[in-house]
């Protein structure tokens, strides 16, 4: 009985010892919307790249859809963050995001015509796999504020339809 | 008023209320967080299918085999069904959107 109960009490504590693990790298709302706001941004200046660089009429096409959906999604986030008096906190996400798409960004710089259409939708696709996966795992469990959850179950919808967009893309370049 | 002339004109208002679900109906069809409700819809040729798009993002309705109707930002748009069969559409911005209209002959 002791042992059984000794036991039940170990496991409770390893279970509350991963929560409070869990507790302490869980984002906290004003970094949520710091990284999806960040996110954003971050699509929006890879697609400005895109405008200027490519001569494909997809690529250029898709790359518009993604600015005017992106400037959409995050005036929403301004107005919600604006109402709910909460301001946005960078943080290690954040910057890591900030970081791979600047390198991205020069990588890209350096390939021209096919190459680039080529490495642009690619990276389109994979980086609107990294954010929903975040998004779905992290930021929207994490999110306490049931608008800015909301709004974040919107963007993932957002970013799923656009990462199909972007495997379209990919498909006609082939 | 003759008995005769009455049942004549019984028999036109009679007529006329018969041929009012004939007509051409405009069926509307939401758009709110990328979703289109109802998702499937049964119509009949010449019907106008209206989308009302209460997004702030732009959509199209895309037919897989057709029309390709550009619904803008919080606004309307519509098409009128010219053919008879089962219509798959989707929305070419966001492909994960998907509607269908099973469109009746008259």
């Amino acid at each position: 009985m002791l042992i059984r109960f000794s036991a039940a009490i170990a496991a409770m504590c390893l279970l509350s010892g991963a929560a409070f693990a869990q507790a302490a790298s869980k984002p906290t709302d004003p970094q949520i919307a710091h990284i999806a706001y960040t996110a954003g941004v971050l699509d929006i200046t890879a697609a400005k790249q895109a405008i200027s660089k490519s001569k494909s009429k997809d690529v250029v096409a898709f790359a518009n859809d993604m600015v005017r959906d992106h400037e959409a999604v995050n005036k929403q986030a301004l107005d919600l963050v604006k109402k709910l008096n909460v301001a946005p906190e960078d943080n290690d996400t954040s910057k890591s995001l900030s970081k791979a798409a600047a390198e991205k960004q020069v990588e890209l710089a350096k390939l021209s015509g096919a190459a680039y259409d080529k490495a642009y939708v690619a990276n389109e696709v994979a980086y609107h796999k990294t954010v929903n996966g975040a998004l779905e795992s992290t930021l929207i469990p994490s999110a306490t504020n049931p608008e800015l959850k909301s709004l974040l179950q919107t963007g993932l919808k957002i970013f799923q339809g656009h990462q199909q967009h972007a495997e379209h893309v990919a498909s006609m370049l082939k | 008023m003759r008995p005769g002339r009455e049942r004549f004109i019984l028999i036109g208002v009679t007529l006329m209320t018969g041929l009012v679900p004939a007509q051409a109906e405009t069926i509307q069809v939401v758009i709110d967080k990328l979703v289109f409700s109802p998702a499937e819809i049964n119509a009949k040729v010449g019907d106008t299918i209206e989308w009302v798009n209460k997004d702030v993002l732009a959509h199209t309705a895309t037919a897989r085999d057709g029309w390709d109707v550009p619904i803008a930002a919080n606004k309307s748009a519509s098409v009128v069904l010219k053919n008879a069969g089962a219509v798959d559409y989707y929305c070419r911005f966001h492909p994960n959107m998907k509607g269908r209209i099973v469109v009746e002959p008259r």
